[in-house]
């Protein structure tokens, strides 16, 4: 019984030792140890970090509302709990101030503060990862010429287990690959560049991929569609295909579309349209052709979502898809128009907009009870908004106008119900 | 050949009719390029104009001064107002465009509605009146019109007018500013008012303002009219503009 005991429990060890191993051997960084080279011209050194910090995006989880710029302080909800983001200016108490670009590199390419600590992945690290060096201390020295601003950190709000940083070397583990970009030497230069933007610094993946219950994404499935967690609202898969994806984009257009906020037929909402506000509207046209014809070559993910089956029987369905299209005559059809084709670059089609029709019906819930404008952007400055239609539309209105438009001018999708109507309405636009 | 022929012929018909329809469909749908037509998402809920929306709550737009507009489309916008709608709005809007859109409300004098009912008894009523033309010297507290106008429709550019507006909304405000949610560029005059004011009072200031009628040129006044009482920032961060 002695020597049973004692075998399990060597069994035991030798299982927690090669876990331990797993978990260090997996959070090795091997490129992480690369000198940093002193740039030609420092002044373009500090216009280009400018310039990839707007592709980052860092402005805007890094500035509080009404904050100072990149002062820190926004809290990015996770359904984990707060995660505040910190002060990036060069502020020595507070900020960056007493970094050098060695940390800067680290946080970046590692997941790790100046002092060690594992940073969470709210910063999109993993992304961040494939960034290179040159371009990291670009950024770090942009970030040094900011106004410094006196803005301590907070601290992370997490619910426990998750507030144990100890733990995230097993999130790593799990979900962290460290490595810059490699270069495809059987694709074009713009592929590259294109994919280098998109997988790095654009950190689209943070959202456009599905999320496990550990707020992990799997590498196969970086782009192919998810629900971003805490904000509702769902990211589209970005490939080539033709239903799923963008493959009825033509490469320009969706470039224009990034820059814009506009295309002739669609608006950019929800979080995107801060995407395009924040970051996207100041890149060249070069670098969003490139990421354009990277999101078009890419294969399909994953199947496509799966519609909430309806349980409603054919006489309630005309009840509801006659009460929608009285309220579409009366409230949507002066923008909208009565055939569903929109005004081109002003109102969205709905005709055939894979948006609506997708078999999730979130994102069209949440434009018609909240309304919103697309982004100013240098190219659609003056944009026409959306009303918000929740204060004046009842779940069971705001459910038939959606069912209405989904399954009208040859939309074929799921009806929607008040309840899921319902669902959106408690929760408080961000 | 005679397949190619006619697969030409096809194409070409195609493209005729696709330009035809898409024709009509430009020709049925003209937009107005204006800004009324831009902003039509905010009279969705303002009322035509921005007169107003049909409970008390959605506020009279229309004819504030240009600056006050502004500086409340930035206080939601940066978090010193909260309204998630109202904000989650502005959010990706440029400042430019904020300042033409407070400047075609400002320039729209829509007719106002009949001034309501008075809520509270003639002796409220008269402790309101004399909050608001004379204030409380005792508590320190300014007569309304010695920042809002003499005859409390504003002060350009930044100061809003009093009266045309529900006594829910002026309430639903003063509460605001009372617990804290609504906020205005430092020194917050308004917030040091509120402060000294009762409950007692503030019932006493809405229903009293909220029973004006509208004077017959509502216009703000110009903004060399007064010097104020207490230092405002909406008021200096307008003029530094």
């Amino acid at each position: 019984m002695r020597r049973f005991l004692l075998r399990a429990l060597a069994l035991l060890f030798v299982i927690a030792l090669l876990i331990a191993a797993w978990v260090a051997w997996a959070n090795r960084n091997p490129d992480l140890e690369q000198a940093t080279v002193a740039p030609a011209d420092p002044a373009e050194q500090i216009a280009r970090g400018a310039y990839l910090a707007r592709a980052g995006n860092c402005i805007s989880c890094h500035t509080a509302r009404g904050g100072q710029e990149y002062a820190g302080g926004r809290a990015v909800p996770t359904p984990f709990g707060n995660i505040y983001a910190s002060n990036l200016t060069p502020d020595r108490t507070s900020g960056l101030g007493s970094w050098n670009s060695n940390d800067f590199w680290r946080a970046m390419h590692d997941g790790r503060s100046k002092d060690g600590r594992l940073l969470y992945p709210a910063f999109p690290y993993p992304n961040y990862t494939r960034v290179t060096r040159a371009d990291t201390d670009a950024i770090f020295a942009y970030l040094q010429t900011l106004p410094a601003v006196q803005r301590p950190n907070r601290e992370p709000e997490l619910r426990f287990p998750y507030d144990q940083r100890v733990l995230l070397y097993v999130w790593r583990a799990l979900y962290f690959r460290p490595g810059q970009y490699v270069v495809d030497d059987t694709k074009t230069t713009a592929w590259n560049r294109g994919a280098y933007l998109t997988q790095g610094l654009g950190h689209c993946s943070a959202c456009h991929a599905p999320r496990d219950s550990f707020g992990g994404t799997a590498l196969r499935e970086e782009l192919g569609g998810g629900t971003i967690p805490m904000l509702n609202w769902y990211a589209p898969p970005l490939n080539g295909n033709r239903t799923a994806g963008l493959g009825n984009w033509q490469v320009p257009e969706l470039a224009r579309f990034l820059q814009t906020g506009i295309s002739a037929e669609r608006t950019v909402t929800g979080p995107m349209a801060e995407v395009v506000h924040g970051s996207l509207q100041y890149l060249h046209d070069d670098d969003l052709n490139a990421m354009a014809g990277y999101l078009t070559s890419l294969p399909q993910q994953l199947p496509p979502p799966q519609a909430a089956p309806d349980r409603m029987g054919a006489e309630e369905k005309q009840a509801i898809l006659a009460l929608g299209q009285s309220l579409y005559q009366d409230r949507c059809a002066s923008c909208h128009q009565a055939n569903g084709e929109g005004v081109s670059g002003i109102y969205p089609r709905l005709a055939g907009n894979r948006a609506l029709t997708s078999p999730l019906a979130v994102n069209t819930i949440q434009v018609v009870l909240y309304g919103g404008f697309p982004p100013s952007t240098t190219g659609n400055p003056r944009p026409y908004g959306m009303p918000p239609f929740s204060q004046a539309m009842s779940d069971d209105e705001v459910a038939a106008v959606i069912s209405y438009i989904r399954n009208t001018w040859g939309n074929q999708s799921g009806m929607v119900s008040s309840a899921e109507v319902n669902r959106y309405r408690t929760r408080q636009p961000r | 050949m005679h397949c190619l022929r006619i697969s030409i012929l096809c194409l070409l018909l195609g493209a005729c009719l696709h330009g035809a329809i898409g024709a009509t469909t430009a020709a049925a749908a003209t937009i107005p390029d204006t800004i009324a037509q831009r902003v039509a998402a905010c009279v969705a809920c303002h009322g035509r104009e921005g007169r107003a929306g049909s409970d008390g709550y959605y506020p009279r737009i229309a004819g504030k001064p240009a600056g006050y507009l502004y500086n409340q489309l930035i206080n939601f916008r940066d978090g010193k107002r909260t309204y998630p709608i109202m904000t989650a709005m502005l959010d990706n809007l440029s400042d430019a465009y904020l300042r033409e859109i407070a400047q075609y409300f400002a320039d729209q004098h829509p007719p106002y509605p009949a001034p309501q009912a008075p809520q509270v008894d003639a002796a409220q009523l008269e402790r309101g009146r004399l909050l608001v033309h004379v204030g409380d010297a005792g508590r320190n507290i300014p007569a309304c019109v010695a920042c809002h106008g003499a005859r409390m429709t504003g002060v350009a550019p930044a100061i809003p007018g009093l009266i045309g507006l529900p006594r829910d909304y002026l309430l639903g405000q003063i509460g605001a500013w009372k617990i804290g949610t609504r906020h205005a560029a430092p020194p917050d005059c308004m917030a040091q008012v509120v402060q000294k004011l009762s409950g007692e009072d503030i019932g006493a200031v809405t229903a009293w303002l909220a029973a004006q009628a509208v004077p017959s040129d509502p216009s703000p006044m110009p903004a060399s009219a007064l010097k104020l009482p207490l230092e405002c920032g909406s008021v200096r961060q307008e003029q530094r503009r």
